[in-house]
């Protein structure tokens, strides 16, 4: 028999019970909807989690005070001295600005509603290198660090959690760990960041956050964002960052007392880490398409009972195995390939309603179908069809004419 | 008369079935010669091995002992997708209840045999010839549920007829069938193996039937009881 002919009769025999093939049709539409929005899903949170981490500024990065691989031992902390010297345009000409930084969380209150933000000590600098945009108000200036200064910049959230609104605030006063301070602006919400969200914070000077409210030494530093001038001269800078430390502090030989992240580290983790989330949606949506195959293999296996006279009478006339065994995998191969085809519009629709419903709820995020997950998806399926058929397949192409034809 | 003239030589046919723990001999050594265009009935109280005879013959099965030539090929050796060729090209069988794709249309159930031998030219020529041949020529295209039991077993026989085979086996062909449509399937049966010059055996039950044939073989207990000639 030829193709043709093999495809037209298996539609047949399958067009005899409709309900029963729509019915195991669905269960693969649901297995292959489910990778298919799944793996959408996962790689939208991707896409959306590089992309606010690249909106920081690529050309950004990150200095701590210790080793974070192995154990240092007298390790020195990082001071200002240190950011002079990052600083030095002549020392380091590829970094563009330095922008020093105290954070710990603490709490902080207006009225009866309190919140518990993160709160960053700052210089003018972080404006710029942090690309904050301000909604009302202004940023902090020199003067206001170097008079130590009790101002606050307050994060779009934490002007939700105490105020209940965004604008109107510059001028009140607010209560952080019990002292006052009065509020000179709210940022721009930015979504969120490589250290949990940009926009749950308080931003005030740093020499007030040293003295007043984190007990930090006078001349600490926690973290220090550098911006290079450019993103291709990150490495360049970096190195000088390595060079200026490594002398500064006198481990010239043996192991950093500091650690160095650029923002391509940050971009390599998160894509690591949503990439496994995605293998893991996928993964579990994967199950639902071998129950689905399972599903399958049932049908097939109660239609070979069924038909048990009709093979024996093909065969009685001049089927061999060989041509039993095509029919019944063709059809659950059939079954199989339909359901792949109308899960992949399925999926296709229910990830772009999950974009809407993210969309609607003021999270921007798209989902977003790719060619290689449909492939996927195709294929799987149809080996799940070709490998639940099998053993259906095998079973009626084993069966004895004899005993078939006899069969009640 | 010349071995070429047989075309049916079984020699010493033993069937031995295994039934759980107990051994049942179907047949214990049933030895015929069968002559091409000769027409001949096989009778027998149930239990006698006439099923387990036809079975052999028609191919759908192999005997434990014993060898059986069709067309002076040896077939008893046969692996079972040879015996499935064999089945294709020299055997057509009429079944008691039509044993018909019930959701195919008449041409496609004649053209089926067809189909497996792989032929695709002038297949659709031949299907309709064959159904012309038993009468149905106006009929293609109906359902088995839309035809009578004995236009279903007209198809049937179509089909049968359709790789012009060697023997023609029908397993009580009228067992289904009011008494005219059932002499009317035998006129045509007989009619064809004139036209075609077909071995036609018949396995069947009823002496009226038999009277019709040129042969009876009578089995009993596995075993040939008498080759009555008229």
């Amino acid at each position: 028999m030829n193709l043709l002919q093999i495809i037209s009769e298996a539609l047949e025999s399958l067009n005899a019970n409709k309900l029963r093939a729509a019915l195991t049709i669905l269960g693969i539409v649901i297995g292959v909807a489910a990778v298919i929005a799944m793996l959408a899903v996962g790689t939208g949170a991707q896409d959306t989690i590089l992309g606010s981490i690249s909106g920081i500024g690529t050309n950004l990065l990150f200095v701590f005070q210790g080793n974070l691989q192995q154990d240092v031992r007298n390790e020195k902390p990082l001071t200002m001295n240190d950011i002079n010297a990052l600083s030095d345009v002549y020392q380091a000409p590829h970094i563009q600005m330095i922008a020093p930084i105290v954070y710990d969380t603490l709490a902080a209150s207006y009225g009866g509603e309190s919140a518990t933000p993160e709160l960053f000590g700052v210089t003018p600098e972080f404006e710029i290198v942090s690309n904050y945009f301000l909604i009302e108000g202004s940023f902090i200036t020199e003067d206001q660090v170097n008079g130590l200064a009790s101002v606050a910049l307050l994060g779009p959230e934490v002007a939700d959690k105490l105020f209940d609104r965004r604008t109107l605030i510059t001028g009140e006063t607010i209560r952080i760990d019990g002292q006052p301070f009065r509020v000179i602006g709210v940022l721009e919400p930015k979504g969120g960041g490589s250290f949990g969200s940009q926009d749950n914070v308080i931003l005030v000077p740093i020499t007030t956050a040293r003295a007043r409210l984190l007990d930090r030494e006078r001349d600490h530093v926690d973290i220090a964002y550098v911006q290079a001038i450019s993103a291709e001269t990150v490495p360049i800078a970096q190195e000088e960052i390595v060079q200026i430390l490594r002398n500064r502090h006198r481990t010239e030989i043996g192991l950093d007392d500091f650690t160095i992240f650029t923002q391509e580290d940050f971009l390599s983790l998160a894509g690591t880490i949503t990439g496994v989330l995605t293998i893991f949606l996928g993964g579990i949506a994967a199950i639902s398409l071998l129950v689905g195959g399972i599903g399958i293999m049932n049908i097939m296996l109660v239609s070979v009972t069924e038909r048990t006279r009709e093979i024996g009478l093909r065969k009685a006339i001049g089927a061999r195995k060989r041509d039993i065994l095509i029919q019944f995998l063709t059809e659950s191969a059939l079954l199989s390939m339909f359901g792949g085809f109308i899960g992949i519009i399925f999926g296709w629709v229910i990830s772009f309603a999950v974009g809407k419903i993210a969309s609607a709820s003021g999270t921007p995020f798209t989902p977003a179908v790719k060619l290689d997950a449909i492939i996927l998806a195709t294929i799987f399926s149809s080996a799940v069809g070709l490998f639940f058929g099998i053993y259906p397949a095998n079973r009626a192409a084993n069966l004895e004419p004899v005993e078939a034809l006899r069969y009640e | 008369m010349t071995k070429k003239d047989l075309t049916i030589v079984a020699k010493d046919l033993t069937k031995v079935y295994q039934m759980g723990q107990v051994q049942v001999n179907a047949l214990c050594g049933v030895s015929l010669e069968i002559k091409k265009g000769e027409i001949v009935a096989i009778m027998g109280p149930s239990g006698s091995g006439k099923s387990t005879l036809m079975n052999i013959i028609g191919c759908l099965d192999r005997p434990t002992a014993g060898e059986y030539f069709l067309d002076g090929e040896l077939v008893s050796d046969l692996s079972d997708d040879q015996l499935a060729v064999i089945r294709n090209k020299k055997v057509g069988f009429v079944f008691q209840n039509f044993n018909l794709l019930s959701r195919s249309t008449a041409l496609i159930n004649v053209e089926l045999p067809l189909r497996y031998a792989g032929e695709n030219e002038k297949r659709r020529e031949r299907a309709v010839q064959a159904l012309e041949a038993v009468g149905l020529g106006d009929r293609l295209d109906h359902k088995p549920t839309e035809l009578s039991g004995g236009q279903q077993q007209r198809v049937a026989i179509a089909r049968a007829l359709i790789n012009n085979p060697s023997i023609i086996l029908a397993d009580e062909p009228t067992g289904n069938l009011d008494s005219k449509s059932g002499k009317e399937i035998m006129q045509l049966l007989l009619k064809l193996n004139r036209d075609f010059k077909t071995t036609l055996i018949l396995v069947t039950h009823d002496a009226q039937i038999a009277a019709e044939t040129q042969r009876i073989i009578q089995l009993y207990d596995g075993k040939v009881a008498s080759k009555r000639k008229k």
